[in-house]
Parts: structure tokens; sequence; C-alpha cells
């Protein structure tokens, strides 16, 4: 049996999968002073009348990191940055307490300038005079050689409950986002660091004695020991979740939508082959542009109890959000209570729905049906340019070749799934404008939490060889290890393989759910002088999003 | 530092699968350490920088400006088509308004390709400068437009192309022809009869620096366009002047770039030359990118940037201060000089012998252009490669006048084929094409 528990804003959710079918479902209201308590509510309501014995792994969804950036409860960093030359302190993203070093490593790996031991440790005491315990340590291009970064923290050893590295929280090219990634690791790795803790302590006093993993931003899971040092990764797993859930129980292998009709907002994503995209480089959360891999989603000011207005003789529906529908007692009409009106779902009292359409349809001199369906079209009409401009977004996405250039392949998505309150009224619509085949998966109540616990272990490596140097790094392992002149790109992928593989276990995941492609190949003929001086070759493997082997998607569960 | 933000359009194709040959200049990885910059500085998460997907640029927007023989597809591959497709898409953007300027930061480059093209020289094929001006004509109705070229190289396609053209001001700054390939560029070259003072040429000194082209920049440049009025400025921006490039002798560097495009504040800019990849492009690149968008370039520069070894001599800035007033006294005389250059002719004729280095082809070819006071003037092209190909080509030039139209129309309808292989006929303002 698997659980899989989801600890949402208003809600935690939890479902056990037995044999791939879910065999308990439950919900208990999130307290958010006290998350663990929500855990330890629903994990006893699931498992009462149960052998924790029988249990194969949990895994958790969780907006603890979520929340602690959006609520700004997080810890002060010193950031000691070795920028080099390129932008200037003005247009870096760092928080107060920065101390900017010298120290420069270029492109490709090699140290255009040193740093300076007496600087560091002057900025280490500083920071420490300041109060201030946990550090993160950012050079330009550390991926593409962390020496300088380890140094730096290696001097600075002791001084420190914690240090983030900025080389360790992802592979891919960008200082600014590495910076914020970084800074954000550090900001809440000491609430983290407790998180850990008590959830250990507590499946230990529950019996449960299996592998406990958490949900990261892209959809995969890794085991929560492991999590420990990374908890940016566990930003923005909610949607993570949620899209999981409906990979889940979509029965396709194509292009596909996924979307999430909330109260608030609709979130939008995108399958191709089955598959959920991901951000090009991370997620953005709270305005913090971030290297955090994270599943690719649009999310827009519109849902099922956003806020009705007419102005000038026209619909205006959201952003805002002012309470439940009319119907259900709500202070200012909503598409819910449209819906009502129009007889697309039972809840709520019509009377009431109709009463706060009135006004609009008098402004609008139509009848209180005419205005509801107007309000529904126009509804479905928004959230579908959104999915339309969001797919138009991703198939022009600049690309860096001929041959992509000239075989691009298009997402065309012919299937829409769709969960939330006003799935079953908006789906079969909004399919007909997006000439998509509407289904509404079952157990979409507990979507997230089903995607949690069926999710598999994923992760990401990059390496750079360098044949004109004999270096190969793997910048987000602080790897560097030497090679031949005349090592291949084959090998280059036959170390990534390995050594992802490696990364993975490590993780948490089973051999047979790490199933490997390479995303990224390059090789360039380095040419100096005339001649060929050596080869810069490129290479990403990962292991991609998906769901734990042995479970047939869009089988019943 | 304060700066007025603006919105900057990159369309940035580095063509990763496209070398002339392995070793070439014009290879793979010349921007790949421009990209890897560029994407470590994380430009593209500026909300003011935004970045686009090329377009292919077609075989009519290519026959719209040049004479290719036999024709475009058989001197062009699909590289072509996309770094013209991305200049176009840079001016589509500027054009639109969706962007306040725009950087195509693409390859192969263009400004060596001349009208006619019988094959690819000074790593060029096409000009694609040439083909998004004719494309912006085209789209967006009859335009004054300044190209000033920075490369090191003179931008002598650029040139050649726009010789009689009196709508297109042309100015190169380059290292002098006497020591660097094409060997072309002097103050002398100024357009053609119809077109005179329409082509600027300030060639500079090896060894000049910032200072140097600044000066240029500064004493020639902003006062002749302050003059012209363009619609639109174009920067042809090569990057070889770079002192570490290593076929030139300059010593300009990513700050004297990027003050130069903030103070140019081209609509649009297109890449050109540049082959220093690792120590230059990736820096220069950055400056120019983040000078365009109005965004503060003060802290780039070169790992290994020395100010005072890359000095230059007195004798140098003396020189240009004499070269540049040079070129501002035949500026100022411009509208008197054609009475003197043309004398009583009704057609003006000039011999050309054009090497096409990169494919080592040799092109001798004999160019008519009326002498028109309306108009550009009809121009006409005998063209013989040693390849064998020997083609005639009528052009029609935009905005033409009545005479030179119904002139070039009955000389084409009249035209026997006889020795020639093809026979063209071009008309800029009805966008025809044909061949004979």
């Amino acid at each position: 049996m698997i659980l899989g528990i989801d600890v949402g804003g208003t809600h935690t959710d939890a479902v056990l999968i037995d044999h791939f079918k879910i065999r308990k479902k439950a919900k208990v209201p999130t307290d958010a002073h006290n998350l663990l308590n929500s855990l330890l509510q629903v994990t006893s309501t699931i498992l009462a009348a149960e052998d924790p014995a029988g249990l194969q792994r949990v895994v958790l969804s969780t907006t603890l990191s979520t929340n602690a950036i959006v609520q700004n409860k997080i810890k002060k960093v010193g950031m000691i940055i070795a920028s080099g030359p390129g932008l200037p302190p003005s247009l870096l993203p760092v928080p107060q307490n920065t101390f900017f070093v010298a120290g420069y490593v270029n492109h490709r790996g090699i140290i255009a300038a040193d740093i300076n031991g007496e600087e560091i440790h002057d900025a280490g005491a500083r920071l420490n005079r300041e109060g201030i315990d946990h550090l993160a340590v950012v050079g330009n291009f550390s991926t593409r050689n962390p020496e300088q970064e380890l140094k730096m923290a290696e001097m600075l050893s002791g001084r420190f409950r914690h240090a983030s590295l900025g080389h360790r929280m992802s592979g891919h090219l960008n200082f600014r986002r590495r910076i914020a990634t970084t800074y954000l690791n550090s900001a809440i790795w000491d609430l983290y660091q407790r998180f850990v803790r008590d959830v250990l302590q507590f499946v230990h006093r529950q019996g449960i004695n299996v592998p406990i993993y958490i949900l990261k931003a892209d959809g995969g899971t890794f085991e929560v020991a492991k999590s420990a040092d990374y908890p940016a990764q566990t930003i923005l797993s909610g949607p993570a979740a949620s899209i999981m859930g409906v990979l889940s129980m979509a029965k396709c292998n194509e292009d596909a939508i996924a979307l999430d009709i909330g109260g608030t907002t609709t979130d939008i994503a995108i399958f191709a082959d089955g598959v959920p995209l991901l951000e090009n480089l991370g997620v953005t959360i709270e305005g913090h542009k971030t290297l955090i891999r994270g599943l690719r989603t649009r999310s827009i000011g519109l849902g099922g109890d956003s806020v009705v207005r007419c102005e000038n003789g026209k619909i205006i529906i959201g952003p805002q959000r002012e309470g439940p529908a009319a119907a259900l007692g709500g202070p200012y009409p909503t598409p819910t209570d449209a819906m009502i009106v129009l007889n697309l779902t039972t809840i709520g009292e019509r009377e009431k729905a109709e009463a706060a359409l009135e006004p609009i349809a008098r402004l609008l001199g139509m009848s209180i049906a005419e205005t509801a369906q107007l309000i529904f079209d126009q509804a479905c009409g928004k959230i579908a340019a959104a999915v339309g401009s969001f797919i138009e977004e991703i198939n022009n996405q600049p690309v860096y070749t001929i041959h992509e250039m000239l075989e691009g392949r298009k997402i065309s998505p012919k299937a829409l799934y769709v969960v939330g309150g006003p799935a079953a009224a908006m789906a079969g619509p909004l399919g007909g404008c997006l000439a998509c085949t509407p289904f509404i998966p079952e157990h979409s109540e507990v979507a997230n939490a089903v995607g949690a616990a069926l999710a598999r272990t994923t992760a990401e490596l990059t390496i750079l060889a360098d044949t004109e140097r004999r270096l190969l790094t793997i910048g987000e392992e602080g790897i560097q290890i030497p090679i031949p002149s005349r090592f291949t790109s084959e090998e280059a992928i036959a170390v990534g393989r390995e050594r992802l593989r490696e990364k993975a276990m490590a993780m948490g995941a089973k051999e047979e759910d790490i199933e490997i492609e390479v995303i990224e190949n390059q090789e360039f003929n380095m040419v100096r002088d005339m001649y060929t001086a050596g080869k810069n070759i490129r290479v990403k493997v990962q292991v991609k999003p998906g769901l734990i082997s042995g479970f047939t998607r869009g089988k019943t569960l | 530092m304060s700066k007025k933000l603006r919105k900057t359009g990159l369309i940035f194709f580095p063509a990763f699968d496209w070398a002339i040959s392995p070793t070439h200049p014009e290879r793979e990885e010349r921007l790949l350490y421009t990209q890897d910059q560029v994407f470590e500085e994380g430009l593209l998460d500026f909300e003011n920088i935004i970045e686009y997907k090329p377009g292919l640029a077609t075989v009519e927007d290519i026959d719209r400006i040049h004479i290719c023989v036999p024709q475009a597809m058989s001197v062009i591959t699909e590289s072509h088509l996309i770094s013209a497709g991305g200049a176009i898409t840079a001016a589509e953007k500027v054009m639109s308004k969706e962007v306040d300027n725009a950087f195509a930061l693409v390859r192969p480059p263009g400004h060596h390709a001349m009208k006619v093209v019988h094959g690819a020289r000074g790593f060029c094929n096409v000009n694609i400068e040439a083909i998004m001006v004719e494309y912006i004509r085209k789209h967006y109705g009859p335009k004054r437009i300044a190209i000033v070229d920075t490369d090191c190289h003179h931008g002598d396609g650029t040139q050649e192309i726009y010789w009689h053209d009196p709508n297109t001001l042309c100015i190169s700054i380059h290292q002098d022809g006497r020591t660097l390939y094409p060997g072309s560029g002097f103050t002398d070259e100024f357009g053609g009869p119809n077109a005179l003072g329409m082509t600027i040429n300030v060639p500079l000194p090896p060894r000049t620096s910032d200072e140097g082209f600044l000066y240029v920049l500064e004493n020639v440049i902003m006062p002749i366009l302050a003059d012209f009025k363009p619609d639109i400025v174009i920067n042809s921006a090569g990057q070889d002047n770079h002192y570490t490039d290593p076929i030139t002798n300059m010593r300009f560097s990513a700050q004297g770039y990027a003050r130069l495009n903030e103070r140019l504040s081209p609509d649009i800019a297109v890449l050109e030359g540049g082959y220093s990849i690792e120590k230059a492009l990736p820096y220069v690149n950055v400056g120019i990118i983040l000078a365009m968008a109005g965004l503060d370039y003060s802290a780039v520069r070169e790992p290994d940037y020395n100010a005072g070894a890359l000095q230059q001599s007195e004798q140098i800035t003396r020189y240009i201060e004499r070269t540049s007033s040079e070129v501002m006294m035949l500026w100022k005389k411009r509208g008197d000089m054609k009475k003197s250059v043309v004398g009583n002719e009704k057609y003006i004729k000039r011999k050309k012998h054009i090497y096409y280095d990169t494919d080592g082809i040799s092109e001798q070819q004999e160019e008519t252009v009326r002498v028109c006071d309306e108009c550009g003037g009809l121009v006409m092209i005998d063209s013989f490669a040693d390849t064998g190909k020997r083609i005639f080509a009528i052009v029609i030039p935009g905005q033409s006048c009545p005479v030179c139209r119904e002139e070039g129309e009955a000389f084409f309808d009249r035209f026997q084929k006889g020795k020639y292989r093809y026979i063209y006929f071009q008309d800029r303002d009805r966008d025809i094409f044909i061949t004979k």
C-alpha cells in the first residue's frame, strides 16, 4: 500500500492506494499553525483499522516551504557573492546583508580572478556580528567550476549554522536565478529541518517503518532525509501534485491540456506525449525567479468564485474573489452563480444566484438566463484564450539550431482534463472552444494526494566536458574529474547515465523507475589559431516526471 | 546610474549546426560562449528584454534586393534564410512597436554580399541588412533608412547595393582598407551620381581604441544622421574591432561597444563579424544588449581588460581628427558635387572586379546607371563570372520616376538573350522579379 498525503492551504487530503486501487480517501481541514497536527489527523483517519506493516511507502506534498516564503516567515540570510564583470549589484536580486567579493570563473570554468581570503573572512565576521547564522555563497558561472564557492564555504566553516552553495541548486546557467534560489534555500533551511525531524519522529511513533518521500516542484519525489539540504526544491509542490494526479487519471499518451479550475484561479498545465512540461529554467515564487526545476504552469485570475461585474455594458470576471458564490452566501455574483442559473450544477440556492445576477441583467437589458449564459460563455472563452496563448508561447520557444528550427515539433493537444469545482459544468464547452475531447477524471477531489502517491523520483544532471582542459564538470554535484583528450560525447553520456543513476538511487528511486533520457547533447569543436584544440561537450540527462513503474495510467484507480 | 528603460527585442540564433567549414571562423562554436554569457547573466529574465524566435526569410525577400545567379536557392542554405529571417523579425517587432528596439544576434553574417551574387565573399552569401531594409519598405512604406556599419571590415556589400539610393544612407567605420580585407572603404567612395553623400566611409588606422571610435561617432556619424533625418537607424554590428580579435588590429572594448550603442541608439542592430569568440563576443554582446535596453552596463568588462595598455597613440588621435574633418567637408559639399561628377552624361558606367574569396569566384561587372534627378536611377548590370555564367540585370529603383521605369521596362522587353545565360528584371516598387 502507498499512502499519499497532500497538505494543502485549506485541506489536507490523503489516499491509501492498494495494488493501484484507491482503498480509502480522507480529508481534514489544514491547521495552518500546526501542519503536523493535520498530518496526524488525516493519517490516523485513513490508517484506522489498517496494518501499517502493509505500507510500502509514504509520499507527502506540503505547502510548508511555499507558505514560509509567501508569508515571509523566513530566516535572515547573509550572502557572499562573487559576481565578476557583468551586471552591476543594482541589477542583481540580492537581499540586505550581501557582500560582493572578488573572484570570477568564466564561461569555460577557468578562474579569471582569484578570491581574496581576507575579504571573505571579513564578510563572515561582519555577518556574524549582525547575528546572522544562515549563509548563501554564490559565484558567477559556479556551475562551470564550483571551486571558488567551495573554497569560500570552507573558509567560513564553523561560523554559520548552515551554508547553501549556488552550484548545488541547479546545473543551469543563470546567475540572478542562482542567487535567488540559493537565498531561498538558505532562508527556509531551518524551518524545513524542523519539519523533516518532526515527520521522521511522527512516522516512527505511528509505527511506520517505510521510506518517506517528499514531492518536489517538478512532480518528482525524493526521500525525506535527502531532501533536508534542498528545501527549495519543495517550493510549489502543490500545483505539481495536482498535475501528477491528473496524469495518473489520464488515459492518453498524447498531447493534452490539464486544467485545475479553483475558486480564485485556474491553473493550466500541458502534457507533451503524455509527459508534463517543465519550466525552461525554474519556477517563479513571490517575484523570485528561481532555478528550481518545476512543472510549467500558467495561472489566470479566473475561478468559480471570481467576482462578476458589469462596466460600460461589458461583463468583467475576476480577478478578485470576495468569498463564495452568492448562492452559497457570498457577497457578489460569480461564474458559479451563472452555472446554477443555467442548471449546470445543483449546489447552493438558486434564488440567491438569480437575485445576484439580476442587477447585471438589468444593466444589459437581458433576461437573467441570457445574462447567466453570457457570463458562462465569457468565463469559458477567457480560459480557452489563456490556454491558447500558453500553447502558442510554448510552440514559439526559441531554438538554436537549424535542425530544430526546420523540424520543430509543435504541441497540439487533442484531450482536455479538467478538475476542480466547476469541472463538470465547464469541461464540455471548454473542450468545444479548444477542439479537444474533454475528460473529468474520477477521484479528482483527491487528485493532489493521488499525484503525490504515484509520482516517481526525478533527477537531472548537467555535464560539461572540455577536452582541451581534459576536465569533466558536473556542476550541481560539485564534481570535477579528469578525462582523456580523446573523450567523446558518447562517453560523456555514459558518465551522465551512471552518475544520474547513483544520484537517483541516493534520492530514494527504485531501480525500475530510473528511466533516463538525454535531453541535451551538443558537441563543439574548439578551434584556436585555425587548429582544433579540443571539444566542448555539453550533455544533460534526466529522469523525467512520471508515475511509478507498474502503474498503468488511466486505469481506473 | 538611472537610464531610460527601453523594451528590447532579442533574436538569438547561433546556428549551432552550421559552419562554412570545421575550422572556419564562421563555425558552430562562434556564438556558444555568447549564449553562455547571455544566459548566465540572466538577461532574458528582464521584463524589458524579450526573446523572439527568428522567422524564415523567403526567396521573394531575397529577390527583392539581390540578383542571385542562377537563383536564390542555389547560392544559399537554410541558415541564410534564418539569419535574414532573424533580421526581418527584429524589424517587424520594431516597426509594429511591440518593442522600442531590437538586436538580431544571428549568423551567418551578410554585409559583404553585393547586389549580384555568384557565391560567398567575406563569409557572406546574402546581405541580411539589405534584405531586411527592403522588407521594411515593402511592408511599411518608403522609409529613409540609415545603416551604420561598425564592423571592422568595410561594409562593401551594403555600400554597393545602396550606392545609387538617395533614401539609404550607408556609413561605414572600419580598419583602413590598405591594411585589411576587403581593401576598400576610403573617404572618396561617396555614393553614385544620383546619391552623392549617401555613402560615407571613415577608415580608421590600426590600433584605434574606444576614444577614436567614439570621436568619429560624435563628430561624424551623429552630425550626419542629424542632417539626414532617417526614419530608421540600423547598426550593422560587427564585433571584430575588439582588441582580442584574431583577424583584425583594433583596440575597441566591450565598454566602447556599449557606449557606442547607447549613443547611436539604433532601432535595429544586426550582428555581422566578430571572431574573438571567447574573449570578446560574450562581453561585447552583453554590453550591447544592456545598452540597448537602457540598463546599467558600467560593470561589463573583459576579465583581462587593461585600459592603459589599450590607449591609442597621440598620432592616431590626430589622424582620426583629420579624417573626420575631411569627411565632414565632403558631406557639407555633397549638394554641389553632381555637376562636376556627371558633366553632360546621361548614363554613367562603372566597371568592377569582384572577388568571392570564400568561394574563390572572380566576377567582372559593368554597371550603368541613368543619371536622374527624380529617383535613384535605372540600373543595368552586365556580369560575367569565371564560373562561365554571364548575366544581365535591369533594376528599377524604389520610388522610381516614370522615365526610369518606362526606359527600364522597354529595355527589358526588347532585350535579346544572346550571350547571356539569364536576364533578370527587378522592380522594387512593384515587387516584381522576373528571370528570362
